[in-house]
């Protein structure tokens, strides 16, 4: 009850300032065009976020609120590495490359940033990471943060985890693993949703309402039960053969995923269908691979672009879960699903011992950053498509 | 007496590509109370954001950047939220141009009619409904009484046009602007937009700002004329003089335009084999019929104008004949041998003799290819053309559209204006050879001037090419300029037809006669004789049989 209280109260106190700043502002500013036509919807607006960055201080001071401390300072962090990252892009490289980097909204600047990183890491895990993925290493349970006297060790600065595998090694090898594997399963259900969905546009007739049907069949199903179900199949069928049980996960999250493209490609291949230049290449008597893949694929590029980034953050995010579930990337190999799974109980220590909760932390934060990098990329090539420019 | 509005070296900038770019540099504007003032200028002149900035509006992304708007006394430049919100639909009102995109379809027309007098505490909402009704009575819309509470989708284009202009009026506004009000009409429906909208300004009092491109329009509706060229004015007249006597070089190009005539070819011969016979063709869209019974012939090197207004079936028939939809009665013959009734059974030379040119030329050019990957592909899939000889025929077919091959070939069609992107789309037509070259509407999304070049052009290139044209148009001052022979359509029916100077002579069929009397001359007095002619009765007659 008393947080009620509590919370009325802010509330109240907030709005009274919005009130009283508005009013200060019009009178010192001598009624200037500003202040004098701002709602106070907008007072209030600022209000609160003076109010929320007020709290945001208050806690900082708190002594308890590591993560907290942590969570501002990555992302002043991140902010700045973008920063110079853009500052760095606008100054060096040939003039094409500057002039994209000084339109770039720092976001994007960002989600660049962190896909090329992800991508390095990725490509050179074997070199840089510092031992194999499955290296059994002795001392399990090392707590991150390398400093002997909190139970760490400078050999392993990210710790080690319950049968004393590197972490950093296997977030390493981890990239590699997960990203690589969704990067592959995007391709394919693009290019089997892309390719269908766009001849279902140009064709029409009894070939899009089958197409369309069959889509209609597989998205009626919840995405993620399903692909559990085919799993589970194609594990009988791989008979206990990791490489090929991953195979059939990629396919099967393929498919499943495909039908999502297939709506987009479809739809937007129809309202480019109706072109005039679509039509005068019919007319002209062009096959059906130059209208698909010359007239209406490239018009239909920025929308696919944009589409390829999110299911990438999706698949990428299913095979995580079904990692987690047991079901994807099977041990040894590193997946950072599977790596959350196994360090999942040291969660329960984040009270008392922050260090040693960061463990499971680690992994699910790599997978957040690359989906929030990925969007921020697509958010802005999106806006770029959509010809907005403000 | 102090003038209504007066605009001062107002400057407007717009934002594109992160930078400002000039819309309109130092305009002066003076409009006296009752005055009707017309502004004119093609497309990229700025005469809508000149007509918004009147209201003290500018839209996203522009802004002003210098001048000052004084509306009877008050600063608009100056003036707070609350005193625009004040002015705004009560003194100064604004008529879209296009009814048909600015109406809510969600709420009834009387719903949206009665808003500003309620919320300006004008009249009660029962007041409003009444003058509503009083209102569209003056504008002669059909049944005032029931109109007003349909939906906009239940209403025609033309009474939407004045039931806005009702909405606009509902305060008794000093001031409307009207932004092209009957530009997207067709010219039988413009004229009872147009007397509606002159005579309810009259009645009134109330001054106007009259935004158009269209020269015959504006002669009969303004006082005076001011001419816009790239966000700077050109000169300011009264009507009667500017028409009589332009000063400027601009003004008289622009008045030149409608001079443009290109004699009729001599007859053909009896013996002359047509290159196209549309013989008895009826088409229809799943049930409902479009084209009935519909037959005429084009003989080589001719022009046939097809005209009519929209929903005539002008554009159908040209479906019918490129074979996109397949007749369900009747053949089309191209000289003389009967084409399959579908583009899919048609031989790739078949194919390639009948081409055609959209209307808009901005979907009918495929954006993410060069101009030369436009014009080259037909050539090269025609006659197989490749490397260095596709590259010479490319240069030579941009040559005779008079676009320099050096500039033009690596740009996207996003790179050029309205008119060059026309001129595209005819050398892609060109690039086949072929014998016949359906026009679609080609000039109509086009500037005068712009138009008149594209006409010449066409012209030039029959004459060297021998081609035949199909040129489907509304527009009654094109066919008079290139056309030798007309056929006039209506619901899917040729009215009539026969060679120009015949057809432009009476006595004509009453259908003919209504469209060519509709179309506006420029001459201030021709709406006022015109409507003493048919009678103002006969006008409100006219508007209800079209429902």
């Amino acid at each position: 009850m008393s947080l009620w209280i509590w919370l009325l109260g802010a509330l109240a106190a907030i709005a009274a300032l919005a009130w009283l700043g508005l009013w200060a502002a019009r009178r010192l500013s001598g009624n200037a065009p500003r202040y004098r036509d701002m709602s106070y919807g907008v007072a209030f607006g600022y209000a609160l976020a003076l109010a929320a960055i007020a709290a945001g201080v208050w806690l900082w001071m708190k002594p308890g609120a590591v993560y907290f401390r942590w969570a501002v300072m990555g992302f002043a962090v991140c902010a700045v590495a973008a920063f110079l990252f853009r500052l760095a892009g606008r100054h060096l490289g040939p003039e094409r490359l500057k002039r994209q980097f000084r339109k770039m909204p720092l976001t994007a600047a960002f989600g660049i940033l962190v896909i090329l990183i992800y991508a390095f890491v990725a490509i050179f895990a074997a070199w840089i990471a510092p031992h194999g993925q499955e290296a059994v290493l002795g001392a399990a349970n090392v707590v991150p943060g390398g400093d002997p006297a909190m139970g760490g060790d400078p050999a392993f600065p990210l710790g080690t985890d319950r049968i004393g595998r590197d972490i950093l090694s296997r977030l390493i090898y981890g990239a590699q693993n997960t990203v690589g594997l969704a990067f592959a399963t995007t391709l394919l259900a693009f290019f089997l949703g892309g390719s269908l969905g766009l001849l279902a546009a140009v064709v029409g007739g009894w070939l899009d309402q089958v197409l369309s049907r069959g889509v209609d069949v597989l998205m009626a199903i919840p995405s993620l039960i399903f692909a559990l179900l085919l799993l589970t199949i194609a594990s009988v069928w791989a008979d206990g053969a990791r490489g090929l049980l991953t195979f059939y996960m990629v396919l099967i999250i393929a498919v499943i995923d495909s039908t999502r493209v297939f709506r987009l490609a479809r739809s937007v291949g129809i309202g480019i269908v109706v072109m005039d230049y679509v039509e005068a290449a019919k007319l002209r008597g062009e096959g059906m691979g130059h209208l698909v893949f010359r007239e209406i694929l490239p018009n239909a590029m920025a929308p696919l672009l944009a589409e390829f980034g999110l299911r990438f953050c999706f698949v990428f995010l299913t095979i995580a879960s079904l990692s987690f579930l047991g079901v994807g990337i099977q041990p040894p190999l590193a997946d950072w699903g599977t790596m959350v799974r196994d360090l999942a109980q040291f969660i329960n220590f984040a009270a008392f011992a922050p260090m040693v909760a960061l463990a499971p932390l680690l992994p699910a934060l790599a997978i957040a950053i690359l989906t929030v990098g990925v969007n921020f990329v697509v958010d802005w090539m999106l806006h770029r498509a959509s010809g907005l420019k403000s | 007496m102090t003038p209504l509005l007066e605009i001062r070296d107002l400057r407007i900038e717009g934002r594109s590509d992160e930078e400002w770019h000039p819309i309109i540099n130092g305009v002066d504007l003076t409009l006296g109370r009752g005055e009707v003032l017309g502004l004119i200028g093609e497309s990229g002149a700025g005469k809508s954001t000149l007509g918004l900035a009147a209201m003290g509006y500018v839209r996203d992304g522009v802004r002003i950047s210098g001048g000052s708007v004084m509306f009877d006394g008050i600063d608009l430049m100056n003036a707070s939220t609350e005193e625009k919100r004040s002015l705004l639909g009560r003194r100064i009102a604004y008529v879209a141009q296009s009814a048909a995109a600015s109406f809510n379809p969600a709420h009834k027309l009387i719903d949206q009619h009665v808003e500003a007098p309620v919320r300006h505490g004008v009249q009660d909402r029962g007041e409003s409904i009444e003058d509503a009704i009083e209102l569209y009575r003056k504008l002669r819309l059909p049944n005032p009484e029931e109109i007003g509470f349909r939906y906009p989708h239940q209403v025609s284009g033309g009474q939407l046009q004045r039931a806005m202009t009702a909405m606009a009026m509902s305060c008794r506004p000093d001031l409307i602007i009207f932004d092209e009000p009957t530009t997207a009409l067709d010219v039988t429906t413009q004229i009872e937009v147009l007397a509606a909208i002159r005579d309810i300004v009259d009645q009134f009092g109330t001054s106007a700002i009259y935004i158009t491109h269209d020269l015959a329009v504006v002669a009969q509706m303004a006082d005076r004329i001011k001419v816009l060229l790239r966000g700077d004015e050109v000169e300011t007249a009264p009507t009667r003089e500017m028409l009589d006597h332009p000063r400027e070089d601009y003004t008289k190009s622009l008045w030149a335009v409608r001079g443009y005539h290109r004699p009729e070819k001599p007859k053909p011969g009896p013996e002359s084999v047509p290159i196209l016979a549309v013989e008895g063709v009826t088409a229809a869209y799943g049930e409902q019929v479009v084209l009935n019974e519909v037959s005429f012939d084009i003989h080589p090197g001719r022009t046939v104008a097809v005209v009519g207004e929209s929903g005539s079936g002008k554009s159908t028939t040209a479906r019918v004949i490129t074979g996109l939809l397949p007749p369900r009665d009747g053949v089309v013959r191209f000289e003389g041998e009967a084409l399959p009734p579908s583009y899919r059974q048609r031989s790739k030379d078949q194919l390639r003799q009948i081409q055609m040119i959209y209307q808009m030329a901005d979907t009918a050019l495929n954006p993410r290819q060069t101009i030369a990957q436009i014009v080259g592909r037909p050539v090269r899939f025609y006659s197989g053309l490749k490397g260095r000889k596709l590259a010479a025929r490319v240069d030579e077919l941009l040559d005779q559209i008079e676009m320099d091959p050096a500039i033009y070939r690596d740009r996207l069609p996003g790179e050029l204006s309205g008119g060059q992107k026309q001129r595209v789309g005819i050398a892609r037509a060109l690039a086949a050879e072929p014998r016949l070259i359906i026009c679609d509407e080609v000039t109509s999304a086009l500037d005068q001037l712009v138009a008149e070049g594209i006409l010449k052009l066409l012209a030039r290139l029959q004459d060297e090419l021998g081609l035949s044209y199909m040129f489907i148009t509304h527009d009654l001052a094109t066919v008079k300029a290139i056309a030798d022979e007309v056929v006039v359509m209506k619901e899917g029916q040729v009215i009539e037809q026969g060679p120009k100077t015949e057809m432009f002579t009476p006595p004509h069929h009453p259908y003919t006669d209504l469209l060519l009397s509709s179309v506006p001359e420029m001459d201030p007095d021709w709406l006022d004789r015109l409507l003493a002619e048919r009678g103002v009765e006969a006008l409100g007659e006219a508007a209800t049989d079209k429902m």
